[in-house]
């Protein structure tokens, strides 16, 4: 940025360098589904999950079913990136409709892990935290419903912010999950998150369901966190999922923020660990099943032509998902079919509910929860390919705040077998600012060398 | 035994906003195909619905006037179901929590005011529409292919539904005409069936008279006018009361009536029930409107037409009420007798003359009015008619047409009658074999061999006189 403000380099110059940059690199890491020539304004590059409508950019949420949909608006996100003069790199890889934890489950292949290309970047959104990673796009926005910017932004060893929800808007982006959903910036530094966070929040007219920021995003400065009070749930200690070299740099961590002069105590999320994860398999399978049926062949993306109309849209169904939005189409289907509706969809939004309070409780005088953001470091491509269930539980420490509405900041804080670790950051509603400022600090404090060994 | 019907209605109503219900693109009758359209009522990826506040406070107003209690907080649900012209695979409509539930209608007819119960109105947009090309009678079936225009989908849907307190065809036409003109005077539709703003479909089940159980309904569907709805019951009441007599059962099912041969068929059974697995629209927030709003809006409700029948019923009666206020002329005619016309006579001119010349009642001056039904059988008929033609022009005057006099002299039309008489011994003869009504005919004979410049009540007088007389 300071190159373009001295002008000493044009923002198309840092448009083509990325592109080199892309063409040397993509073919192994596949981060970039498509790429764009020409740029798009005359500032910083930046690269957008292909969840993302672009307009006039071919826009697949990493499916078959939408091959060869190109959007006739932007999103609202696209649009005020575009408006800050931000020039779009391209259209980076997903998890078919952001669902996944590796990017294993694209239409169009995997992306892989710039720190070791035979493992897997995390998911959804491990094409934008990939090509961060790997200096293929400064910065990038991804989508996350479970944990879709944080746990790649993890794995890769990038700043990931999934916000509030309610403050960015989802206004064009291909839904997967509405009440979970939300847009946010992964990029090297809490600096540079806050800032493209700055650029995408705020209420929108055109979601009825965003909200005005509490307070102006502020850049966080300075390296101290005296008087901070952060918190870990009891619950992590007993996790047996956590690996013991991410546990590891997590407990190192905390004493780097204690040395900051944080208060490092305790709190306790007794529900959030037992009953988040059903919880989450309910909510967003459903919420999915509904938002996927538009994809009929009727009238954009890919067409399966039939005898009659019943054919067409089963063929292109057939056709056009791959397996785990399928499967999440049938969990959802039956989560909300009459007489389970109760038992299923009702009592998951009342657990939901009580996830929120006891989130609340527990964030009471305390600046952030911490927690690792991902139980294991990057793991092999293939590796759980096969297991849902094993996949599903990437997600297990991103997503009960995720069902709280609450933001979450995921930082290196280490390594672990030479594999980045995530730490995360749970805040209050609209707490992003004090969730930069921690950030920001620890960040300067840890030293984490975000270019990956291997590109040194 | 005696059956009585049990009759339910549900009435969908297309509000005229000026644009849709969750998008900005505007409604409208008869623009290009797909030419009202936007990536929202397309349902094209990433697109989100924003409500149209104006939708929620015309279905407020609605239920206000339907005396309806008026949810605090009303929610949108999805109702999932596959078909072209729904093109998101999923309906946004309220359920569970409608913005009105629990109001009613108070039916004036001759033996008091009938209640009937309305269960909920609730807001919901319309589906697109489906043109099925080649094939027979543009019907899915046998169709070569099926072409979606998206115009009309995502337009703001009203639908009521009545509680099953009609207790007749004849019944629910009645409440029908008292509910549409409801509608048209709070502004919120044009509520026209022949362009589908109005569409109602009719629960049907009969029960022994006088018993309290509810046996199996059907449904009747298809049914464009208000007369169509009233022979459609008829048809379904029939054929049920002739299946429980017969020792069988109705069975649930949905029938479309022709009117061309008064004929229900019944609809392909569906193999399995319906599940639309509804659930709260995440993309929505719920309507919340404040008291202030619901206050402000209920003082914009005019008195309601069943009222409106009941005051001016006894200068009339229930039945020249009911035509003027479902005709939306009880205004013109309050006025108009308040000039001082005679009501009656008011009431028919209004009902029969002005509606028969196709005159914009708004338009017409009461007092000019009245002093065209105060001289209509002084002047000449020829005179009375045109300055009916005339009446609802711009600056209008009764005051030429009252100078010309009819021709009241006996002397001078005693000719004309002998004459006619004499013409028609035939009818003559049938008259007085009994055939009283031939005396309008007698008289029209006259009025025509005068060019309409006769007074027709001195002619009546006469023809009765020289009929008897001979």
């Amino acid at each position: 940025m300071r190159l373009l403000e001295r002008r000493e380099v044009s923002s198309a110059e840092l448009h083509a360098a990325y592109l080199d940059a892309i063409g040397e690199r993509d073919d192994e890491l596949h981060c970039y589904l498509r790429t764009c020539e020409e740029p798009s304004g005359g500032g910083i590059p930046i690269a957008l999950k292909d969840v993302i409508s672009t307009k006039g950019i071919e826009t697949t949420a990493g499916s078959r079913i939408l091959e060869g949909y190109t959007p006739v608006f932007d999103a609202t996100v696209a649009a005020r990136v575009k408006r800050a003069g931000l020039s779009i790199l391209g259209k980076t890889n997903t998890d078919e409709f952001a669902m996944g934890s590796s990017t294993e489950n694209s239409a169009w292949g995997p992306s892989r892990n710039p720190w070791d290309p035979s493992r897997v970047p995390g998911g959804s959104g491990g094409g934008t935290a990939a090509a961060v990673s790997a200096g293929l796009a400064p910065w990038g926005l991804g989508s996350d419903t479970g944990g879709s910017i944080k746990q790649p932004s993890a794995l890769c060893g990038n700043v990931g912010l999934r916000p509030t929800y309610g403050t960015v808007s989802r206004y064009g982006v291909v839904a997967f999950a509405s009440s979970l959903d939300q847009i946010g910036p992964v990029a090297k530094t809490v600096r540079d998150v806050a800032l493209l966070y700055s650029i995408v929040a705020g209420r929108d007219p055109l979601d009825s369901t965003t909200a005005e920021l509490r307070e102006a995003v502020a850049l966080p400065e300075g390296g101290s966190l005296a008087g901070v009070r952060l918190a870990v749930p009891k619950q992590v200690g007993d996790l047996d999922a956590i690996e013991p070299g991410v546990r590891a740099a997590f407990e190192a961590a905390l004493d780097t923020a204690r040395e900051l002069g944080a208060e490092v105590g305790e709190c306790d999320l007794p529900l959030s660990y037992r009953y988040g994860m059903p919880c989450y398999y309910l909510v967003a399978p459903a919420e999915a099943s509904s938002n996927l049926a538009r994809y009929d062949g009727v009238r954009y993306g890919r067409r399966v032509d039939g005898a009659t109309y019943g054919e067409m849209v089963d063929r292109t169904r057939d056709e056009g998902f791959g397996p785990e939005p399928k499967r999440r189409i049938m969990l959802g289907t039956y989560a909300l079919a009459a007489g389970y509706y109760d038992a299923f969809y009702g009592q998951a939004q009342k657990v939901r509910t009580l996830l929120i309070r006891e989130h609340r409780d527990a964030l009471e005088g305390v600046d952030a929860i911490v927690t690792p953001t991902s139980p294991t470091v990057a793991f092999p491509i293939g590796d759980k390919a096969a297991d849902p269930l094993a996949m599903y539980a990437c997600d297990l420490l991103t997503i009960p705040s995720c069902l709280a509405g609450l933001p979450g900041l995921s930082i290196p804080c280490g390594l672990s077998d030479g594999l980045p670790v995530g730490l995360q950051l749970i805040g209050s509603q609209f707490g992003e600012n004090g969730l930069f400022r921690v950030g920001h600090a620890l960040e300067g404090a840890l030293g984490f060398d975000t270019v990956p060994e291997c590109l040194r | 035994m005696t059956w009585e019907p049990v009759i339910g209605l549900e009435i969908h109503v297309q509000l005229k906003t000026r644009t849709k219900m969750f998008c900005r693109c505007a409604v409208g009758f008869g623009a290009g195909q797909n030419t009202q359209t936007c990536p929202v009522c397309l349902g094209f990826p990433g697109a989100l619905p924003v409500m149209n506040r104006r939708a929620i406070e015309w279905t407020i107003k609605l239920g206000l006037a339907l005396d309806c209690e008026i949810a605090e907080h009303a929610v949108f649900a999805r109702k999932n179901y596959f078909y072209p012209d729904l093109p998101k695979g999923y309906q946004i409509s309220q359920y569970d929590l409608p913005s009105c539930t629990n109001g009613k209608v108070l039916l004036p007819s001759t033996e008091g005011d009938r209640t009937i119960g309305i269960v909920r109105a609730h807001l919901e947009e319309d589906a697109a529409k489906t043109v099925h090309v080649g094939g027979r009678s543009g019907r899915i079936g046998g169709a070569e292919a099926s072409l979606v225009d998206y115009n009309r989908g995502g337009t703001p849907l009203v639908e009521i539904v009545t509680a099953p307190d009609i207790k007749s065809a004849e019944e629910a036409k009645r409440f029908l005409q008292l509910l549409r003109q409801t509608i048209v005077e709070l502004g919120i539709s044009d509520a026209e069936m022949e362009k589908g703003t109005l569409r109602i479909d009719a629960n049907v089940s009969v029960r022994p008279t006088g018993s309290d159980e509810l046996r199996t309904r059907t449904e009747i569907k298809n049914m464009n006018s208000f007369n169509f709805i009233a022979r459609g019951i008829d048809a379904e009441v029939e054929r049920q009361i002739g299946v429980w007599e017969s020792g069988g059962e109705v069975e649930q099912q949905t029938y479309d009536f022709d009117a061309a041969t008064g004929t229900l068929t019944a609809r392909r059974s569906k193999e399995e029930a319906d599940d639309y697995r509804y659930f709260p629209e995440p993309d929505l927030v719920p309507a919340e409107p404040s008291a202030e709003v619901v206050a402000a809006l209920r003082g914009e409700i005019p008195e309601p037409p069943a009222a409106r029948i009941r005051r001016i019923e006894p200068a009339l009666d229930l039945e020249r009420a009911t035509v003027l206020v479902t005709g939306g002329l009880d205004r013109l005619w309050d006025e108009t007798a308040a000039a001082g016309a005679d009501g009656v006579a008011a009431a028919n001119v209004i009902a029969n003359t002005l509606v028969g010349a196709g005159i914009d009642a708004s338009a017409v001056s009461p007092a000019e009015l009245a002093k065209l039904v105060g001289a209509r059988d002084r002047i000449p008929r020829t005179a009375f008619d045109e300055a009916i033609s005339k009446i609802a022009d711009p600056g209008f005057s009764a005051d030429p047409y009252l100078a010309q006099e009819a021709v009241s002299d006996a002397d001078e039309l005693g000719p004309v009658v002998d004459r006619i008489l004499e013409e028609n011994p035939g009818q003559v003869a049938a008259y007085r074999g009994g055939k009283e009504g031939l005396l309008g005919f007698f008289v029209g004979q006259v009025m025509k061999e005068t060019q309409g410049k006769a007074n027709p009540r001195v002619v009546n007088d006469l023809v009765r006189e020289k009929l008897v007389a001979r």
